[in-house]
C-alpha cells in the first residue's frame, strides 16, 4: 500500500501551464511606505520631514501627487507597463506597534487582540490537501519556516538551495530509519516526526529533481534576493505543485540613518526584481504570477531626531504581476492631515488582500481559511 | 522519475506500534521509569547518575528532587555593572529621554548583550544544578507568564521571581508577576491611566495567566482595567504606584461591586475555581502527557484550590501518582528545543567554546528564552516541529560529535536588533562562505560518559545505550544500525552508537 501523502509526490501532479502562482515578499523591519511611495505634492509630509523627505525631483514621477523611490527604476519601469500595481493605506484595526507581535499578525491573519498559532498560508496548504500531504505547495526560501507557512496539520517546507536540501535530507541513515520506523498511522507525536522526516526527504528529492529541469539561464545578481528569485524562477517553469513562494528581505528597521539603509535595501530588490520578470516574461509564465509586498507595518509621519523613523502603521503594498485587472494606483493617497497620534490611518484591511488572492488567484475557500468573510478588492 | 523514489520498500513493512515493544525489552522497568521522571520532572538524567537509574525507585529518587529544590535559589545577576550604575539614580524612564545618545545607545546594546548572558547562564543553571525540578517548573512558568523586554534589569528580575516563587505559592508568584516591571511594560500597565485605560493587561491576565478564555466577560476585562491604573514601574525594575493616575472609583467585577484595586482584582480572580482549573490543566499537558485526562485534573485542581494554590504539593500528587508513569505517558512529548539540548548537555557532559551558539540553535528551533513568539508562550508539541527543526535536530549530534559548522541562519529579530547588528551571530562567522553559518565548537568529556558503561558486556553495549537514550524504542535494529556505528575500538563504538541514537525521532521523545 502506499500511503497517500507519498504518492502526492510521484510524477503525475505536474502543475499545468496557467496554474496561478502567488509569490510574497515579506520586507521585513516595517518599511518606510511614505518614502517608497512618496507624496510629492503633500505639504505635511515635507513639514514633518525636513531630513528624509525625497523631493519631487528626485522621485521617479508616478503621476501628478506620487512619486516612488529613487532607486526602483525597474518596479517603475513595471508601473508604466502596467505590471505593478500599489496599494495604500493597508493595515488594521488597534495598530501593534512592536515588530514581532504585528508581524504576528499579518502572518496569521488574526486581529489584533487574538493570538493564532498557525498562519494563512499554512492554513491554505491545510485545505488544499485535506486528504494528502504535499507540503511543496507552499515553500519557503530560508533556513528557518514562517509562522505564515505552518498550519494547524500541515506545513510548508524551508530551504536555502534546493541542492543543500538535498544533500542534509538523503543522510542513508535518514533512510534506513524511515525504512524501519515509518508506518502511516496516528496522531501521536512519534508518528508525526515520522511523517515529517518522509516528507521532507522525499520532498527534498522532488524539489531538487524540478529545480533541475528547466532551470533559468537569466543572470541575477549575486545577493541573496537574487538567488533566490532565481530559485523561484526555475520551479516556476519546472513541473511542480507550489502554488506559494515566499521570501524576505530586510531588515527595514530604520531608526537610525534611514535613507542609506533603505536605499541599499531597494537597490538589491530593484536588481533582483528585473531579472526575475524578465525570466517570467520569457517564459510566458508572468500573467500567472502574482507577486505582492508587504511590511509588518509603516513608519511614523514625522522624522526622529536620528535621521530615522520610527514605528507606525498602515503602509503601501506593491502589487506585481502580467496579468492585474487594476492598474496603478489602486486608491487614495495616505491623508496626512488625519492621523491618530501622528500615525496613518488603515483604509483597507490587510486580510482583504489575503481573501482576494486566496479566492481569485488560488481558487481556494478564503472563509474557511481566514475564518471571516472580508470584501474582495478588484486588483484580480 | 520510479527510480529517484527511496522508500518503495517501507510500504510493505508496517510495524506494529514500538511502544509494546518495550515490554520485551530487557530494561529494568524502575530504570524507564526513573529516567521518565527525569525528563519530566528535570532535564533528562545527568550523566554521572546513570548507575542508580535501575536500582533506585522513582518515589526516593522524587523525593531526593524535591529536597534539593526546596532550597532558596540563588538569583541571577549578569547585568553589566556600569549599565547599572548609568540608571542607577532615581530617575522616571521620562528622564532617560535626557541621557545623551552614546549613552542610550550604550545601555541599549548592554542590555542586549546581557540578555543573551542571561540566557546562556539560565542554560548552565538548567544543565548542572541538582534543583531540577525548580529549574523545568520556571521553564514552565517563563512560558506561562510569557514576556519580552529589551531591558536587562527587568528580564532579571521578572525570572528571579519566578524563580523564588516557581513551587511556592500561585498566589504570591501571581501577585509578583503582576507588578513586574517587565510585565508592567510588555502588556503596557505603564500606560494605563484613570483617563485612558489600557486593558492589555487585565485581558492577558485572566486569558492566558488565571483563568481562560470564555470564564468572563469583554465588562470584567473594562472595569478590571480600571483597578490596574496607575500601576507603573520604575526604570531600576521596581514597582511604582502612581495614585494620582489610579482610578479609585466603584467597578464591578464577576459580580462583585467595590472600589477594587489590582491586588483585589487578583484575589478574585483566586478566589474562582476555575483559575486552579486553568492552571491544573496547563500544568498537566506540561508535565504529564498534551491530552490531558479531565477526570485526573479535576481531581488535582480541586486540591490545588482547596489548598490555596500551593505548587508544592500540586507537583508532589503529581510525581507520585502511579498514573504519571502509564505507558502512554511515556516518551510521548517532543522536547522543547531548550529541553532538547539541556538534555543532550546533561546526558553527554562536554565544554562548548562558543557558547553563544547555543542561542543561535534557540533561534533556529524556535524558542529564544527570554524572547516567547507572543503573550500566549510557545505553544509547544507539534509546533516545535517542521522539515527544518527535524533535520537541524537530527544532524545536530554529529555537528557536535565532529565540531562541524551548522550550515543555517536563523531570522532577523527587529525587536532586540533595533536597527543594530545582530550581536549573537556577528563573531565568529566571517571564516564561512555562507552567511549566518556557525561552528559548534564543542569538546565532548567521553570519560565521564563512558565510564558508565565499563561493565557492560561486548554483546549488550547496544541496547545499554539505547534504553539509557531514548524513552521509546528505536524500530532500528542494532543490524541494520551496524553500517553507521564505528566498530574500530569499544570507545569509538560507544561514540557512534550514542551519536546515532541521539540523532534518531525517538531522541526527540520523552
Amino acid at each position: 500500500m502506499l500511503p497517500k501523502f507519498l504518492k502526492a509526490f510521484e510524477g503525475s501532479v505536474h502543475a499545468i501551464n496557467g496554474q496561478k502562482v502567488l509569490v510574497v515578499l515579506q520586507l521585513s523591519g516595517g518599511n518606510d511606505g511614505l518614502n517608497t511611495v512618496i507624496p510629492v505634492r503633500n505639504d505635511i509630509y515635507y513639514r514633518e520631514r525636513p531630513g528624509l523627505s525625497i523631493s519631487r525631483e528626485k522621485s521617479l514621477v508616478l503621476n501628478d501627487e506620487a512619486g516612488l523611490h529613487p532607486s526602483l527604476t525597474h518596479l517603475k519601469s513595471l508601473y508604466d507597463e502596467g505590471n505593478l500595481s500599489i496599494l495604500n493605506n493597508v493595515g488594521y484595526p488597534n495598530p501593534d506597534r512592536s515588530h514581532f507581535r504585528s508581524m504576528d499578525i499579518w502572518q496569521t491573519a488574526s486581529n489584533s487582540d487574538e493570538v493564532l498559532n498557525s498562519g494563512w498560508l499554512g492554513r491554505y496548504l491545510d485545505a488544499e490537501c485535506m486528504n494528502c500531504s504535499k507540503p511543496s505547495q507552499v515553500l519557503e526560501i530560508d533556513d528557518m519556516l514562517s509562522l505564515a507557512l505552518s498550519g494547524e496539520k500541515m506545513k510548508g517546507i524551508a530551504f536555502r538551495d534546493p541542492q543543500r536540501l538535498y544533500d542534509t535530507s538523503q543522510d542513508p541513515f535518514f533512510k534506513e530509519m524511515l525504512h524501519a520506523g515509518f508506518h502511516e498511522q496516528g496522531e501521536d507525536p512519534g508518528s508525526y516526526l515520522y511523517k515529517v522526516m518522509a516528507e521532507t526527504v522525499s520532498g527534498a528529492d522532488y524539489i531538487f529533481q524540478q529545480s533541475k529541469l528547466r532551470p533559468s539561464e537569466t543572470v541575477y545578481p549575486n545577493s541573496e534576493i537574487g538567488k533566490n528569485l532565481k530559485t523561484i524562477a526555475s520551479l516556476i517553469s519546472s513541473d511542480i505543485n507550489t502554488r506559494v513562494y515566499y521570501i524576505s528581505l530586510g531588515s527595514f528597521d530604520t531608526h537610525v540613518g534611514q535613507q542609506a539603509k533603505q536605499e541599499k535595501l531597494f537597490s538589491e530588490l530593484n536588481e533582483a526584481i528585473k531579472p526575475f520578470t524578465d525570466d517570467l516574461k520569457s517564459r510566458h509564465r508572468f500573467d500567472d504570477v502574482l507577486m505582492i509586498s508587504f511590511s509588518e507595518f509603516g513608519r511614523r509621519v514625522s522624522e526622529n531626531g536620528s535621521g530615522g523613523t520610527d514605528h507606525g502603521t498602515a503602509n503601501n503594498m506593491f502589487l506585481i504581476s502580467g496579468g492585474l485587472k487594476n492598474k496603478g494606483i489602486l486608491n487614495e493617497m495616505p491623508d496626512l492631515s488625519n492621523l491618530t497620534d501622528g500615525d496613518l490611518n488603515q483604509q483597507v484591511d490587510f486580510k482583504r488582500v489575503y481573501a482576494t488572492i486566496l479566492n481569485k488567484w488560488l481558487q481556494a475557500d478564503d472563509y474557511k481559511i481566514l475564518g471571516r468573510k472580508y470584501e474582495y478588492l478588484n486588483f484580480i | 522519475m520510479g527510480d529517484s523514489w527511496p522508500f518503495t520498500l517501507i510500504y510493505q513493512f508496517i510495524k506494529p506500534s514500538s511502544l509494546d515493544s518495550i515490554l520485551e525489552s530487557s530494561m529494568n522497568i524502575n530504570q524507564l521509569k526513573n529516567q521518565h521522571l527525569w525528563w519530566r520532572a528535570g532535564f533528562g538524567p545527568p550523566a554521572d547518575r546513570v548507575k542508580e537509574l535501575s536500582k533506585q525507585k522513582p518515589e526516593a529518587l522524587f523525593h531526593s528532587m524535591l529536597k534539593v529544590s526546596g532550597k532558596k535559589p540563588d538569583f541571577f545577576d549578569v547585568a553589566d555593572p556600569q549599565l547599572k550604575e548609568l540608571v542607577s539614580q532615581p530617575m522616571s524612564v521620562g528622564k532617560l529621554q535626557g541621557l545623551r545618545p552614546e549613552e542610550k545607545q550604550m545601555i541599549r546594546k548592554q542590555s542586549v548583550q546581557d540578555i543573551a548572558k542571561l540566557n546562556l547562564r539560565w542554560l548552565d543553571e538548567m544543565t548542572n544544578s541538582d534543583a531540577q525540578l525548580l529549574e523545568k517548573m520556571s521553564l514552565f512558568w517563563h512560558g506561562h507568564f510569557a514576556s519580552k523586554t529589551v531591558n536587562i534589569l527587568y528580564d532579571q528580575a521578572l525570572l528571579n521571581v519566578i524563580r523564588e516563587h516557581a513551587l511556592g505559592n500561585f498566589r504570591d508568584l501571581l501577585m509578583n508577576v503582576s507588578k513586574s516591571a517587565s510585565m508592567i511594560q510588555f502588556l503596557n500597565n505603564n500606560q494605563n491611566r484613570k483617563s485612558h485605560p489600557n486593558e492589555n493587561f487585565a485581558r492577558e491576565l485572566m486569558e492566558l495567566f488565571t483563568i481562560g478564555r470564555g470564564n468572563y466577560t469583554e465588562a470584567d476585562v473594562k472595569e478590571s482595567a480600571r483597578a490596574f491604573t496607575g500601576w507603573g514601574a520604575n526604570l531600576q525594575g521596581g514597582f511604582d504606584f502612581r495614585p494620582r493616575q489610579h482610578d479609585d472609583g466603584i467597578k464591578t467585577f464577576f459580580g462583585k461591586t467595590g472600589n477594587f484595586s489590582g491586588e483585589d482584582i487578583l484575589e478574585i480572580l483566586l478566589a474562582q475555581k476555575q483559575t486552579s482549573v486553568f492552571i491544573t490543566r496547563k500544568i498537566y499537558r506540561f508535565f504529564v502527557n498534551e491530552i490531558v485526562d479531565e477526570e485526573k485534573t479535576n481531581v488535582l485542581a480541586t486540591q490545588f484550590f482547596e489548598s490555596g494554590y500551593d505548587i508544592r504539593s500540586l507537583m508532589i500528587s503529581i510525581f507520585t501518582s502511579s498514573w504519571f508513569y502509564d505507558r502512554k505517558n511515556i516518551g510521548s512529548q517532543i522536547k522543547s528545543p531548550v529541553l532538547w539540548l539541556v538534555g543532550m548537555r546533561r546526558q553527554l557532559p562536554m565544554e562548548i567554546q562558543n557558547p553563544l551558539v547555543q542561542i543561535v540553535l534557540e533561534r533556529l528551533l524556535g524558542q529564544v528564552l527570554f524572547s516567547p513568539p507572543n503573550v500566549a508562550g510557545w505553544p509547544g508539541g507539534k509546533h516545535w516541529i517542521d522539515s527544518s527543526t527535524l533535520m537541524l535536530r537530527m544532524r545536530l549530534p554529529q555537528i557536535v560529535f565532529r565540531s562541524d559548522v551548522i550550515i543555517s541562519k536563523p531570522k532577523d529579530d527587529d525587536d532586540v536588533m533595533m536597527g543594530m547588528r545582530d550581536q549573537t551571530l556577528a563573531k565568529n562567522i566571517k571564516r564561512l562562505r555562507n552567511p549566518g553559518s556557525q561552528f559548534f565548537q564543542a569538546k565532548i568529556l567521553w570519560d565521564e560518559y563512558i565510564k558508565n558503561f565499563k561493565e557492560t558486556q561486548e554483546n549488550a553495549v547496544y541496547e545499554v545505550i539505547q534504553d539509557l537514550l531514548l524513552q521509546k524504542v528505536s524500530p532500528v535494529n542494532e543490524n541494520e544500525m551496524l553500517l553507521y556505528i564505528d566498530e574500530s575500538d569499544r570507545e569509538k563504538r560507544i561514540q557512534s552508537i550514542t551519536i546515532r541514537l541521539m540523532g534518531t525521532p525517538e531522541y526527540q521523545l520523552c
